[in-house]
């Protein structure tokens, strides 16, 4: 026995990160409880609220017999029928504005984009016909409505698949804006979404669907819900506070783990919802480090980050030692070539680099162009 | 040369025989594929399990004909293009093939039909099929068709006047309007554009209310949130206009769809211009509605122009009927200022819509006898003398007028009664709705939202502290 086990560590570094991870996934197993991925997360959400609410149904392109596009709605059809999960014709206009009168007159209609880039030839429903409705028609057309899908960069598809539309929808009152990191968030987010007589934009992250985190036995609880508006401080912190959504927040966490190294103790905010935006959570947690910086994958000018900017210069001017800085995207169309779409894109070592510029001010801001 | 004569004759006795055999016979095959060739009807449930097995039978009669002489066969090819017995397989089905490359032209040789039942004087056209109607309603669409036009005339002249912003009548198509509505129920869902007021006027939505809408005044229903005319009510199941062009089609569908699942015995029906069917939303709907197999009726007003757009430079097919069959959607043209045959139709395609659960598509013919809006001056791009002409000769109004006075069900005394009542009437409701007050300023902030989000709350809680601070600037006709 101790010949295989020899053996077996023997093998090669990788072998042997292989067997440590296995072991620390056991270690996982035995006190947290489950693992579960983005993925499962958002097909349990959507199966758990289709269950319990005959109104609630999923139209999209290759939802049904695909399996979903990125199998977020595997097994729904054969569970739930056509008349619950709709392969729609190729028309995003159509099957919005189709998915819209369908919330006018009461059913619960979950759209799924195949990714949000696409939503772009649907957005007159969203907005016109979908957030402005219940105001211009003086509350007597509610549209209790979800548009999901993929939002933002993935890896390697290109500048018209790789569009961040945070700040797009969170700039329309009427709408709501939600962006799930975690699959706890997922969960959560995407139960109280579809239960909002409010419509709906969730922002998921391809990237994101695959990878796994622990949950409890209370997430997996079928009445679990997560309140919008509501932003989750993921590690606390004294000496800058970071402000990220979807798969920035990993990446800032990332971040806040070398600067620890450095003696610098970030406070990480997963912003979850981004309209109606947690303006008392991030401000508080400015008054409490003095210093911000938030971070997004999207483009510069008039994005999510520009927003926190103003809130906190607003009501908590008084309380910063620093400027606010904003990692963002880059400025240009997503490059598709695999160096270009790493400069295009914020890094760990960009989210350290500002931290540190916040805290110091020893690192010079980039050249100005 | 003899040999040669009694070939000869002998081919044409044959040829002869054989033609009468084929007429005979096969005649009725003959027309049957003339007609099959540009196929734009709808299948019957017994053509989809096969749509060639009459095809088929045919086909062996003819071909055993065509041992009999070369001739005949020659005369068959040139009348029969399709070799029936090979057939090609692709997705979607089996389909005939040709080895004649014919373009399908792209006008027909003849305009689709119109339906029509009351001829330009109001008289029924002899052996012209149409729904009845009892002299109860007959009345009341003729009452609903003055109301609507008298109230158009008011509210554009107060318009005119400065009373209210905005205003865009619907003179010319009041029997679109009107009798559209009477043959539906209440439990059917109306998608308007914005040239259908006359349909919430059928169900009973109060002159008072019209008025209070145009003027946003505090018992506008819609709260003072939107221009003159985009009426809404629940109450009525009509959804709130919206000025976005055709953007309601694909509405109407989802609320059909919405429908069906609940096997409500209701369709939904939607309205839209000759203008609206170039948008993208109306051809994903229709595609849509003939592939979910929803109870929903496209009704088309084509009247003819969108704003200074003629049809001419809007679509370049044969109206908007022939598009129907494009996307799988059983059609009809009918007389938009016909008000029995509009009856008809729309009762017709109820019935089918609800017991099929299938779309269809009405394209009224009419005229858009008003500009298209109050800052619209149409005489800018079309001849007056059209405009008059289609005011007088083709008034709908009056042309169903002379329909129930001939059956005895009205006459001038009670016209002018009408008339002068209604006008009346709109004038008060108008001098009640200027004089009320506006919304209050808390409906600035509700309805964003289902319920009011804390920025908003704070939003109004600061002006509220402001208008405090500064009584003297605070406006006096706007409530607090």
């Amino acid at each position: 026995m101790l010949g295989i086990i020899r053996q077996k560590v023997g093998a090669g570094g990788a072998s042997l990160l292989r067997t440590r991870s296995a072991v620390s996934a056991l270690r996982s197993y035995s006190s947290a409880g489950k693992e579960m991925t983005v993925r499962d997360a958002l097909n349990s959400a959507l199966d758990e609220e289709m269950s319990a609410d005959p109104k609630v149904f999923l139209m999209g392109e290759e939802v049904g017999e695909y399996q979903g596009a990125y199998k977020i709605s595997k097994g729904l059809l054969e569970k739930y029928g056509p008349e619950r999960v709709l392969d729609t014709p190729i028309t995003e206009a159509g099957f919005t504005g189709i998915g819209v009168g369908a919330a006018y007159h009461g059913l619960r209609p979950v759209v799924e984009f195949m990714t949000f880039n696409f939503s772009m030839q649907a957005i007159d429903h969203i907005i016109n016909s979908a957030a402005k409705s219940n105001y211009m028609s003086a509350g007597q057309i509610s549209v209790p409505i979800v548009f999901r899908g993929p939002n933002g960069a993935a890896a390697g598809v290109g500048a018209q698949h790789s569009h961040c539309y945070a700040s797009w929808y969170a700039s329309c009152p009427g709408l709501k804006v939600l962006t799930p990191y975690s699959s706890e968030d997922a969960r959560g987010l995407l139960k109280a979404a579809i239960r909002d007589p409010d419509p709906v934009v969730f922002l998921e992250n391809e990237l994101l669907y695959g990878e796994s985190f622990p949950v409890s036995a209370e997430v997996l609880d079928s009445s679990f819900c997560l309140p919008i508006g509501k932003a989750k401080i993921e590690r606390e912190g004294k000496d800058v506070t970071i402000t990220a959504f979807s798969k920035m927040v990993g990446y800032a966490l990332k971040a806040a783990e070398i600067l620890a190294k450095e003696g610098i103790s970030a406070e990480v905010i997963n912003l979850r919802t981004i309209r109606p935006l947690d303006r008392s959570t991030i401000n508080a947690s400015v008054r409490k480090t003095n210093r911000l910086i938030t971070v997004e994958e999207g483009f510069p000018q008039h994005g999510v980050g520009a927003e926190i900017c103003t809130s906190v210069v607003e009501e908590s001017f008084g309380y910063l030692d620093a400027p606010v800085e904003r990692i963002t995207g880059a400025d240009v169309p997503m490059p598709y070539a695999a160096n270009l779409e790493r400069l295009a894109v914020p890094q760990v070592e960009d989210i350290v680099r500002a931290a540190k510029r916040a805290c110091y001010r020893s690192v010079p801001m980039a050249a100005a162009a | 040369m003899a040999l040669c004569l009694r070939t000869s004759s002998r081919s044409i006795l044959y040829y002869l025989k054989s033609k009468i055999c084929l007429l005979s016979s096969s005649s009725s095959s003959l027309t049957h594929q003339h007609h099959q060739k540009p196929t734009f009807t709808a299948p019957t449930a017994q053509n989809l399990r096969d749509p060639y097995a009459n095809f088929s039978t045919k086909v062996n009669l003819l071909s055993t004909r065509r041992f009999q002489s070369t001739k005949v066969e020659e005369q068959w090819d040139s009348l029969n293009h399709a070799h029936h017995n090979q057939v090609l397989d692709f997705p979607g089905g089996k389909v005939a093939f040709t080895p004649e490359m014919r373009f399908i032209s792209e006008s027909p040789v003849e305009r689709v039909h119109c339906y029509r039942v009351l001829d330009d004087n109001g008289q029924l056209i002899t052996s012209s099929k149409f729904k009845q109607v009892s002299e109860e309603i007959a009345v009341k669409i003729y009452s609903d068709m003055v109301t609507l036009q008298t109230m158009d005339s008011v509210f554009y002249e107060a318009q005119r006047q400065g009373r209210i912003s905005f205003y865009a009548t619907t003179i010319g198509e009041e029997a679109i309007n009107i009798a559209s509505a009477a043959a539906l129920t209440t439990d059917d869902l109306v998608f308007p554009q914005y040239r259908e007021p006359g349909v919430l006027l059928w169900r009973g939505f109060s002159l008072q209310e019209f008025a209070n809408q145009c003027f946003g005044n505090k018992d506008d229903n819609g709260k003072g949130r939107q221009m003159p005319i985009h009426y809404g009510s629940n109450k009525h199941n009509y959804f709130t206009v919206a000025a976005t062009i055709a953007t309601q089609v694909p509405h109407a569908v989802g609320a059909a769809y919405s429908l069906k699942m609940d096997r409500k015995k209701a369709c939904a029906i939607t309205y839209f211009g000759d203008g609206g069917t170039s948008e993208g939303d109306f051809h994903a709907a229709l595609n849509f509605a003939a592939v979910m197999e929803v109870p929903v009726i496209f009704f088309c007003r084509n009247n003819g122009w969108a704003i200074s757009t003629p049809t001419s430079d809007q679509f370049r097919s044969d109206g908007i009927v022939v598009k129907g069959p494009a996307y799988g959607v059983r059609s009809i043209r009918v007389d938009g200022n016909d008000t029995l045959a509009i009856y008809t139709a729309v009762h017709a395609a109820r019935e089918i819509a609800i017991s099929e659960n299938r779309p269809i598509l009405i394209e009224a013919l009419t005229y858009r006898v008003g500009h298209h809006s109050t800052s619209d001056d149409s005489t800018k791009y079309r001849p007056v003398d059209e405009i008059e002409w289609w005011r007088s000769a083709r008034d709908p109004v009056a042309r169903f007028r002379k329909w129930i006075e001939s059956n005895g069900w009205w006459c001038s005394e009670d016209e002018l009664e009408l008339r002068t009542s209604v006008r009346k009437q709109m004038l008060h409701a108008i001098q009640v709705a200027e004089k009320a007050d506006k919304p209050p300023i808390a409906e600035l902030f509700t309805d964003v939202y289902n319920v009011p989000p804390s920025n908003l709350c704070e939003q109004e809680k600061f002006l509220r502290e402001t208008m405090k601070r500064h009584p003297r600037d605070h406006m006096p006709d706007v409530p607090v």
